[in-house]
């Protein structure tokens, strides 16, 4: 039987790993990976959660957590088709309009 | 046979996500990160929560997957991706140190005090059915408010990646269909 603490480190480590996307890409399509990747660690921390204490709670938020993620895919990439059109680029750092 | 599966999917998510962040070619991002996915419904099998491994194989690798794909042929998508990358150990500390805060704060209420279970699996019931008596009476509301979000959503994405928006089919011959149009336009 595998302990509740070796999914929450695993979890932990997704997590580390989407954030360090996060602050290291400059693409905006990369930056929505890194967001699901950040997603998908949260959801295993729940899953492990509702299981180990018996509660379907975490399983719940799990599921709102996908949709979440699913609507935001959806207006996510229509804005940045829209961004791509306008700009023909999805660099972050073309995007600064106002420069201080 | 159940640890092996557990260390060996770890393995595997962090590999192929590690492709994912540090892949310079969106291709292999997007397709390390699918298989990544697949592999955190292993998880999720694991676990027993046969319905949520479910929904993730069908939401993510499906509906998710499919859209980054049709979204993908907008985009120049066989280039590589230039990026002018600060200092790369900083990065790594730094989200080392958000997510060690992270779940420092979120754990130390749980380590606190013992937890008990609100919502107790029912008994003499399967994963689907348990998920369902619970989904359908405790969080009916926001089952309904998600499904309303996720409408929201498809015509927000309608809207935003549609070519010819511009002239609307219904509001045609009517008078407001200058300011339609601006406001389309405006927006794009």
């Amino acid at each position: 039987m595998i302990e509740l603490s070796h999914y929450l480190i695993i979890s932990g480590i997704l997590f580390s790993i989407g954030v360090v996307g996060v602050l290291r890409r400059k693409n905006l399509l990369m930056l929505f990976f890194a967001t699901e990747i950040m997603l998908n660690a949260a959801n295993i921390a729940f899953a492990a959660t509702s299981s180990y204490y018996g509660d379907l709670s975490g399983q719940m938020f799990a599921f709102f957590i996908i949709a979440v993620a699913a609507s935001e895919v959806a207006v996510g990439l229509g804005l940045l088709i829209v961004l791509y059109k306008k700009q023909g680029t999805l660099d972050l750092d073309n995007l600064v309009a106002m420069k201080g | 046979m159940e640890q092996f599966a557990f260390y060996l999917f770890s393995v595997l998510t962090i590999g192929l996500f590690l492709v994912t962040v540090l892949s310079n070619n969106v291709l292999y991002a997007m397709t390390s990160l699918a298989a990544g996915m697949v592999i955190i419904s292993g998880f999720f099998f694991i676990l027993g929560a046969d319905f949520l491994g479910v929904v993730q194989l069908i939401v993510y690798v499906g509906a998710v997957m499919a859209l980054y794909s049709f979204g993908m042929m907008f985009f120049d998508a066989t280039r590589e991706i230039k990026e002018k990358n600060t200092n790369a150990y900083l990065v790594f500390f730094l989200g080392g140190m958000i997510a060690l805060l992270l779940v420092v704060m979120f754990s130390a209420p749980i380590a606190g005090e013992g937890i008990v279970a609100m919502y107790p699996t029912p008994e003499g019931a399967n994963n689907p059915q348990a998920v369902g008596l619970v989904l359908f009476t405790k969080y009916l509301v926001p089952f309904e408010v998600a499904a309303v979000m996720l409408l929201v959503a498809m015509i927000a994405g309608i809207i935003l990646a549609g070519k010819k928006m511009d002239n609307s089919l219904t509001t045609k011959d009517e008078n407001h269909e200058e300011e339609m149009t601006f406001s389309l336009k405006d927006v794009r």
